[in-house]
């Protein structure tokens, strides 16, 4: 099947609604085939496009790599208006850095002096995507907004509910991203492209010559373009004032005996093996950190998985919050292959998991998604 | 779809009248301007005509007119110039020479003292009232035995408020410093005598008064001491070289012509026309109000503070209705950035962000006005509905 015959079978949109619809575009392939795609099933397009950091801040992060790889950079906001040209639609650039600094970077950054390990995305989801930007896209007068998404959105009519499910294309999956979102936040969100597979995007993007159809993906964290989170946290610290805790501290096994000296907890994660900065007869790594304690505890492999673990801030997206536990496949991170658990809700917010079969690297910071086949019921963050 | 531009602070439309002037300046009459021979010399001639439109638009002497790029370039000529000319009396002990400026200037002048300041000039940023007016006799103590330059906007960008010059002027001469003036908002809006007001510098753009862009002047007044910018040929006198943009120069010499005539119809049709705006969008948006109300400003420019909106969400909203109108700045992404002149004037930083301007041209009409009365308030009404402070407001209030 070519891409065209795909494009043309797609759905209709889950709703009749043809008003504007607002998409929010990074400057990326998949974002500008999203407006592209709405665009050929006759909607009236406005692309936004968020500033979310000022390039002048932590220079020395910037480097003297390609413009492409820096964050926010204007290169991208060119990209994004570029294909709003060419495709001939209304486009803007919205500035959205101190929402982006309070609720996504400050948290990241708190979260890892915490000794935890946290996913920026999810907070952008949830918090900035579809929540000032959504109602800044209402605002101007659209009813839904679009994204470049791996993931799919359905109203169910029995329950009333609208459910997130998996991508059609598992290897481009991204709704582990995308627990956080409510009932009405799902209710006006598109995600044109989970029925999609990346090379149909691209196919699409070439096909109605998306100035952009041959840019590389940018895999790494938006506001971290090097991909070196230690060098970032250090510089932001620095730049707002907190006190990095960051003086050498100890390694410790299980036993609390002292086997090593670390350079700051921050430059560590749960499961890590690299860095560990001494040699041992087998592999060690990373079993849990304390930052009150400036102690990184380390073990054998075999001591890192876990069982059971604790959610958090927990949101049921396909359901209701269930009075009993239930059964779920859970995945504890993203590139985590779901693994067959019950879980316990303890209150409204919180739950227990319970995995049948021990699992490597339970990471407080990550969220746990819990899973009923591609239909996402619900996560929570990992305590 | 029917639009309505109202941002003429931010440029203007070539004059039909300027077009016409310009057009025998890109072909048929092409010669360069420095040009010895017959076609060289026309083009010199109608330079020199240029001169004359402009320095009768500020009450000066044709050779005290230089062409430049712009706003920026003549703003960038007049601090740069000046600065690197002065000479510290030895007696005054200070190493370092001083500037003063006011906090509400438009970037070329902003950035240009920033980029002195790195080099260890010192600078005085005169604050504003919450009207947009510098405090005169907090102006005087600034001035110091080492200051070398007054620079100070006649009227702004982003509220219309128009600065004392006159006065300002007298305390400049009265301490024997130069004073430089960004008239930039103010040129063909509102009378100019640069002999009345005793400024030594004066910076005007062309798109602001219906000429095209890339085309500027700046007033030197004569005698003043002041280092060129660019270095190269002999073009007007060797102290602006580069090849006279003469089609740009004829423009804005028809353009300043134009402004000289029409500037008291025009001042009274805009400022009528702005009133009934501001009136009417005061009447029909519960809670809005006008900044900087109290301060003499240019009669085509309206600032308003609507609480409980984004000023970046109403702006594309009313740009997606077909209304063109302005925050504060924009940054290079295109994005708006909290104004500077609008923190300055003591708005806090949600009534910054909740500002919109709204700027009349030459030929703006009734019909103008009356749109932008009909789309504006449901705008904000809209915009409100979806805020969640201002819903919250609204509640504790019933």
């Amino acid at each position: 099947m070519n891409a065209a015959t795909q494009f043309d079978t797609l759905p209709e949109c889950a709703e009749t609604q043809r008003g504007l619809i607002a998409v929010a575009m990074s400057g990326g392939v998949d974002s500008s085939a999203v407006a592209a795609l709405l665009q050929q099933q006759g909607r009236a397009v406005v692309g936004l496009t968020m500033q979310l950091w000022n390039q002048r801040r932590l220079p020395e992060l910037q480097g003297d790599g390609p413009a492409q790889h820096r964050c926010c950079s204007l290169d991208d906001v060119y990209d994004a208006k570029a294909v709003a040209q060419h495709l001939n639609f209304p486009h803007y650039v919205v500035n959205f850095e101190e929402q982006f600094e309070a609720r996504v970077v400050r948290p990241f950054v708190d979260q890892y002096l915490a000794g935890r390990t946290p996913i920026a995305c999810t907070n952008c989801n949830t918090d900035v995507k579809f929540e000032p930007l959504l109602r800044m896209a209402r605002q101007i007068g659209a009813e839904r907004l679009a994204t470049g998404h791996y993931a799919r959105i359905r109203r169910n009519d029995q329950t009333g509910r609208w459910e997130l499910l998996r991508a059609r294309d598992e290897t481009k999956d991204q709704s582990y991203f995308l627990w956080g979102l409510s009932q009405e936040q799902l209710s006006r969100s598109d995600f044109p492209l989970g029925e999609l597979t990346k090379e149909e995007v691209r196919a699409l993007a070439r096909r109605v010559n998306l100035p952009v159809a041959e840019k590389p993906e940018s895999m790494e964290l938006c506001f971290v373009p090097t991909g070196n989170y230690v060098q970032f946290i250090q510089a932001y610290s620095q730049e707002r004032g907190i006190s990095l805790r960051s003086g050498e501290g100890e390694i410790v096994n299980e036993n609390g005996d002292v086997i090593g000296r670390h350079n700051g907890v921050h430059n560590f994660t749960i499961g890590q093996r690299k860095g560990l900065g001494f040699a041992a007869g087998k592999p060690l790594y990373v079993l849990s950190i304390d930052p009150e304690k400036n102690r990184v505890v380390v073990g054998e492999d075999d001591v890192l998985r876990k069982t059971v673990c604790e959610v958090e801030a927990v949101n049921w997206i396909s359901r209701e919050e269930p009075s009993a536990p239930l059964r779920a496949f859970a995945k504890i991170r993203h590139k985590h292959e779901p693994a067959p658990s019950t879980i316990e809700p303890l209150d409204v917010t919180v739950a227990r998991v319970t995995f049948d079969t021990p699992q490597r690297a339970i990471t407080p910071g990550q969220a746990t998604v819990f899973y009923d086949g591609d239909v996402v019921l619900g996560g929570g963050w990992i305590r | 779809m029917n639009r309505v531009y109202l941002d003429f602070n931010a440029t203007t439309p070539v004059e039909p009248e300027v077009l016409d002037a310009m057009l025998p300046y890109f072909s048929a009459e092409f010669a360069n301007a420095a040009s010895i021979h017959t076609p060289g010399q026309k083009a010199g001639a109608a330079v020199e005509t240029a001169r004359e439109q402009v320095a009768a638009l500020i009450g000066a002497r044709p050779q005290e007119i230089v062409f430049t790029s712009g706003g920026t370039e003549s703003d960038n000529h007049a601090i740069f110039g000046v600065v690197a000319q002065s000479i510290l009396a030895v007696r005054s002990g200070e190493t370092a020479k001083h500037i003063i400026t006011t906090a509400i200037e438009h970037e070329a002048v902003l950035n240009a003292c920033q980029a002195l300041e790195k080099e260890g000039v010192r600078v005085t940023y005169l604050p504003t009232d919450r009207d947009g007016q510098i405090d005169l006799e907090q102006m005087r103590p600034a001035i110091r035995p080492e200051t070398v330059l007054i620079t100070i906007m006649h009227a702004n960008n982003e509220l219309g408020t128009v600065q004392p010059l006159e006065e300002i002027g007298r305390i400049a001469a009265e301490a024997d410093v130069y004073l430089h003036t960004d008239a930039v908002q103010s040129a063909g809006k509102i009378p100019i005598d640069v002999n009345a007001s005793r400024v030594d510098l004066l910076s005007l753009s062309g798109h602001k008064l219906y000429a095209p862009k890339g085309i500027g002047a700046l007033y030197v007044r004569g005698g003043t001491r002041l280092r060129q910018l660019l270095y190269g040929g002999h073009h007007q006198r060797g102290f602006r070289p580069g090849t006279e943009n003469v089609a740009g120069i004829v423009g804005l010499g028809k353009a300043a012509e134009i402004a000289c005539k029409s500037l008291a119809e025009d001042a009274r049709r805009a400022s009528t026309l702005r009133d009934r705006l501001q009136q009417g969008l005061l009447q029909r948006v519960p809670q809005s109000r006008v900044n900087a109300a109290a301060a003499p400003r240019t009669p085509n420019t309206t600032n308003l503070v609507f609480p409980g909106v984004e000023g970046e969400a109403l702006l594309i909203a009313l740009d997606l209705k077909g209304l063109a109108c302005s925050t504060g700045a924009a940054c290079s992404s295109g994005a708006v950035e909290p104004s500077h002149v609008l923190t300055a004037i003591g708005l806090p930083p949600e009534e910054a962000r909740a500002s919109l301007r709204f700027s009349l041209g030459r030929h703006t009409t009734s019909a103008d006005i009356d749109f932008a009365l009909n789309v504006v308030p449901a705008a904000v009404a809209q915009l409100r509905e979806l805020s969640p402070t201002y819903r919250k407001e609204a509640a504790a209030k019933t």
